[in-house]
């Protein structure tokens, strides 16, 4: 194969004239997206090991027994409405609004809290009955997967209330709109994986 | 108030830990005071400890590698010595003890010094071979190595606060466990790992953006030295493999902290998920250190050789075909787990397949040297003597990864001395090279050729007077972390092999003379020109050490082996002054530092259950970060005609360089 067969096929190993450094909002939002895929592959072996354990119940309690999938609907409602409020504060970002920015931000906050409120319930409501993450493997497993998204949702309530200090603070510099960008990657990103969890704990979980 | 930590925590009735650890503490301490009295804290301050510059960190990482280098070889020469005398008898390490040191061996040396030690050189030259001035994410960057250090410095404290992991360098569960571990050595472990972990994670992010998002004008791909390349595969392997660790870890945490049942021989808990989980992190873990020792051999033959690297692009493609086979492996370091014939064959082939792109590499080295002027300069001897090492350490791994003879080899030493013989053939020698190859570049003055080539046959000759024999007692059965033995066939070898540590503890002692030397006759060492040895890529088109911006204008590439084409054009066209401009640099931050001490505040907490301490760590660095993310300047302006003055100095010497090749 010669050269310029090769270059054909790869147009993007072999381009004529590479332009320089990327800008700063490139290289910002792709470390980020590298982060984030990092970790989904953190996710993804909760996510196997609770598929190892599923069936580990040391005669305890299944799934079947346990998911409420009406608090579970509840609970996607919130977080998927707290995204949709998120995209609407990029919108605000995008406009130079302020108070579309404080109110867009604040109604996420609000949904997320309302998400992890849900969540704490149920987990509270579980060890109550006995079903605690020491009972079984497979609730060991559970609570790991689902509490480590719980725990990723809290972190991002904390950065969340910090971006709105910051923006109210020093309005939209650009270095802020760089760390926004991140921020709402990081949201969305959260999303993704609380429909994995939907789809492959509760869902599947119920119909066992 | 302080959870399980005591009095009794410090081990006063064992003189070797607490001797060892009071010399440390007295070193550490002398130097404190010669800093301040000295008046030098505001110089480290200033220059290295706050510092953002990829070149500082770079040094840093290495120097942590080189202090964790000396603490692992004690390990490695106390267990050599307790082997060559346990026959029929105890020896003079008592088994909890003993079980310690092989522990903290492996840790320390995969951990803190092969990690630390190839990070520091990726860090110190990608940018500089891509003709950048910095890398994506500088203030993580320092992050990133303080957090290593966090990690690095939790171990050693367990030799004097409590005890540190008797469990191996890997904590298979259930021993590993609270009913088998009580103790705080696995917490030691967990906790140091978690930290330097996320600490590596941060600088794998920060490599691959620098080296897919960062490039001067014209720094194609395939225009990239392959340094970059292997770097670039390494850093993809830690962003896919780190994750698994952080994450597997996290469960034996939750299964000793919380009463959880991941690995735990009761309420369903599995053994064998720690097995997969933790080696589909640790094969690629191999790779991630070995693959940039590969890429300096690359720079370095092609360098000492004269000639362009020999099939550049089968080099490319092999570098990144491990990268990808190397996740699909794992399970050869358990085929005696029971996993069944058939899922023993397909790992056994796949382990056998992922020896034919290092074929490819080996082949490329010797075509490279083949009808080159070879110049045998101290890199050079550590990269040959890495071909003729490497290439047994990958037969006996062809030979442990056929399943049936990995059922009599395995855990025995044979097994032990071909890790040893790919990971100090292949990474420490790679490291070594890399170390004396880049060093003009990191501080402007050569190391001393003669210490330097003591160093190395010492270290070639001990290793295989060390490791040969751990073959040959392998075969006669000696399993591994044996603290004592009863066996008279085994006596000769052990005592051969403790003999070759005093050998490579010789090759130590010359590269500590090596630096000693080089550092009083520095100024005949000294590099003027910032190209000492005839270099083809552009971390040697700039000063020894390069100015804070490495480039005043940033270089444009037109071909492979950037630098060596500009020498030829500037010899045909000479060499004119550029237009110099301002340059914005990041500005120095104490954020990874401070980092680093709430985070060593919140594991040492961790390990000794001091709750109140963990919120105290954990609010100390969510604030730094706010604190960090709150300021309003992030770069500052190095003006033009600075700029200019730094440049043309370096510019006279080079041009009087190239002048006197032109006469030849």
């Amino acid at each position: 194969m010669t050269d310029i067969a090769i270059a054909h096929q790869l147009p993007g190993l072999a381009e004529a004239a590479h332009e320089g450094p990327a800008s700063k909002r490139i290289i910002t939002g792709y470390g980020f997206w590298i982060f984030l895929l990092s970790d989904i592959v953190m996710f993804s072996c909760f996510f196997a090991a609770y598929a190892v354990l599923q069936g580990q119940t040391a005669g305890g309690p299944s799934g079947a027994e346990l998911f409420n999938l009406r608090n579970v609907a509840i609970e996607t409602i919130f977080l998927l409405l707290s995204s949709f409020a998120c995209g609407m504060a990029s919108v605000a970002v995008e406009a130079r609004s302020h108070l579309w920015f404080q109110i867009a931000m604040a109604v996420t906050c609000v949904l997320g809290l309302g998400f992890l409120a849900i969540e704490f319930r149920e987990f509270a409501d579980l060890v109550a009955r006995g079903a605690g993450p020491s009972r079984s493997a497979f609730l060991s497993a559970f609570f790991t997967l689902v509490g480590c998204h719980g725990l990723h949702v809290s972190g991002g309530e904390l950065w969340l209330l910090t971006m709105m200090a910051q923006v109210f603070a020093k309005g939209f510099r650009a270095d802020i709109q760089r760390r926004f960008l991140c921020f709402a990657l990081f949201w969305h990103a959260l999303d993704i994986i609380w429909v994995a969890i939907f789809s492959v704990v509760y869902l599947l979980g119920s119909a066992a | 108030m302080f959870g399980k930590l005591s009095w009794s925590a410090i081990p006063f009735d064992q003189p070797i830990p607490l001797i060892a650890g009071a010399v440390v503490l007295v070193v550490i301490l002398a130097v404190l005071i010669w800093v301040v009295v000295a008046g030098h804290l505001p110089y480290l301050w200033r220059e290295w400890i706050t510092s953002v510059d990829h070149k500082r960190i770079g040094v840093m990482y290495t120097l942590l590698a080189c202090v964790m280098l000396l603490r692992g070889f004690s390990d490695a020469i106390m267990m050599r010595a307790q082997q060559a005398v346990a026959f029929h008898s105890q020896g003079f390490l008592p088994p909890a003890h003993y079980n310690q040191i092989f522990s903290a061996h492996g840790t320390i040396m995969i951990f803190f010094v092969g990690m630390p030690f190839v990070i520091g050189l990726m860090n110190l030259v990608v940018p500089l071979q891509l003709g950048v001035r910095d890398v994506a994410f500088p203030t993580l960057n320092s992050v990133g190595f303080w957090l290593t250090a966090t990690g690095a410095l939790l171990v050693n404290i367990s030799l004097v606060v409590g005890e540190f992991a008797r469990t191996g360098w890997l904590p298979y569960p259930p021993l590993s466990e609270l009913t088998y571990s009580p103790g705080v050595g696995v917490d030691y472990y967990l906790w140091s790992l978690e930290i330097s972990g996320i600490g590596t994670l941060v600088a794998g992010i920060n490599l691959v953006t620098t080296v897919l998002k960062i490039r001067t004008k014209g720094m194609n791909y395939m225009r990239m030295p392959m340094f970059c390349w292997t770097t670039l595969a390494s850093n993809l392997l830690i962003i896919a493999a780190f994750p698994i660790l952080t994450a597997t870890l996290a469960m034996l945490i939750l299964d000793r902290y919380l009463g959880f049942h991941f690995f735990t021989n009761e309420a369903g808990g599995n053994v064998m998920m720690f097995m997969n989980l933790i080696w589909a992190w640790g094969h690629p873990e191999v790779y991630i250190l070995v693959l940039p020792a590969f890429g300096i051999f690359s720079e370095v033959v092609a360098t000492f050789s004269g000639k362009p690297l020999f099939g550049y692009r089968s080099m490319v493609l092999a570098t990144m075909a491990i990268c990808v086979i190397s996740f699909m492996v794992w399970l050869h370091h358990f085929f005696t787990m029971g996993a069944g014939p058939d899922v023993n064959a397909i790992f056994g082939i796949a382990s056998m397949i992922i020896a034919v792109p290092t074929g490819v590499k080996i082949y490329n080295w010797l075509f490279t040297m083949f009808a080159g002027r070879i110049r045998f300069f101290t890199p050079m001897m550590w990269s040959i003597g890495f071909m003729v090492t490497f290439i047994i350490g990958g037969l006996t791994g062809v030979l442990v990864a056929v399943p049936p003879a990995d059922f009599l080899l395995h855990n025995s030493l044979f097994l032990v001395a071909h890790f040893h013989n790919v990971i100090i053939g292949g990474v420490l020698f790679g490291a070594f090279a890399g170390y004396t190859y880049w060093f003009p570049k990191a501080f402007g003055f050569r190391l001393h050729e003669g210490w330097g080539k003591a160093a190395f046959w010492c270290w070639l000759i001990g290793f295989y007077v060390a490791f040969m024999p751990l073959y040959a007692v392998g075969f006669l059965g000696m399993t591994r972390r044996m603290q004592h033995f009863d066996v008279p066939e085994w006596r000769p070898w052990l005592m051969i092999a403790s003999i070759g540590a005093g050998i490579i503890l010789a090759g130590i002692i010359c590269q500590i003379m090596q630096l000693v030397v080089s550092i009083r006759h520095r100024e005949e060492l000294r590099d003027t020109t910032g190209d000492p040895w005839d270099g083809r890529s552009l971390e040697w088109a700039t000063a020894s050490p390069p100015p804070a911006f490495n480039f005043a204008v940033m270089p444009s590439v037109t071909s492979e082996d950037a630098y060596w084409a500009m020498k030829r054009r500037a010899r045909e066209e000479g060499v004119k002054e550029p237009d110099y401009g301002p340059i914005d640099m990041p500005r120095n931050s104490p954020t990874g530092f401070v980092c680093a001490f709430f985070a060593t505040v919140m594991g040492f907490a961790m390990i000794w259950h001091i709750w109140w301490m963990v919120i105290v760590g954990f609010i100390g660095a969510f604030a730094t970060f706010v604190v960090f993310a709150w300021r309003d300047k992030d770069e500052y302006e190095i003006p033009a005609d600075e700029v200019a003055r730094i440049d043309r100095a370096n510019r006279a010497a080079r041009r009087e360089l190239i002048t006197a090749a032109g006469d030849l």
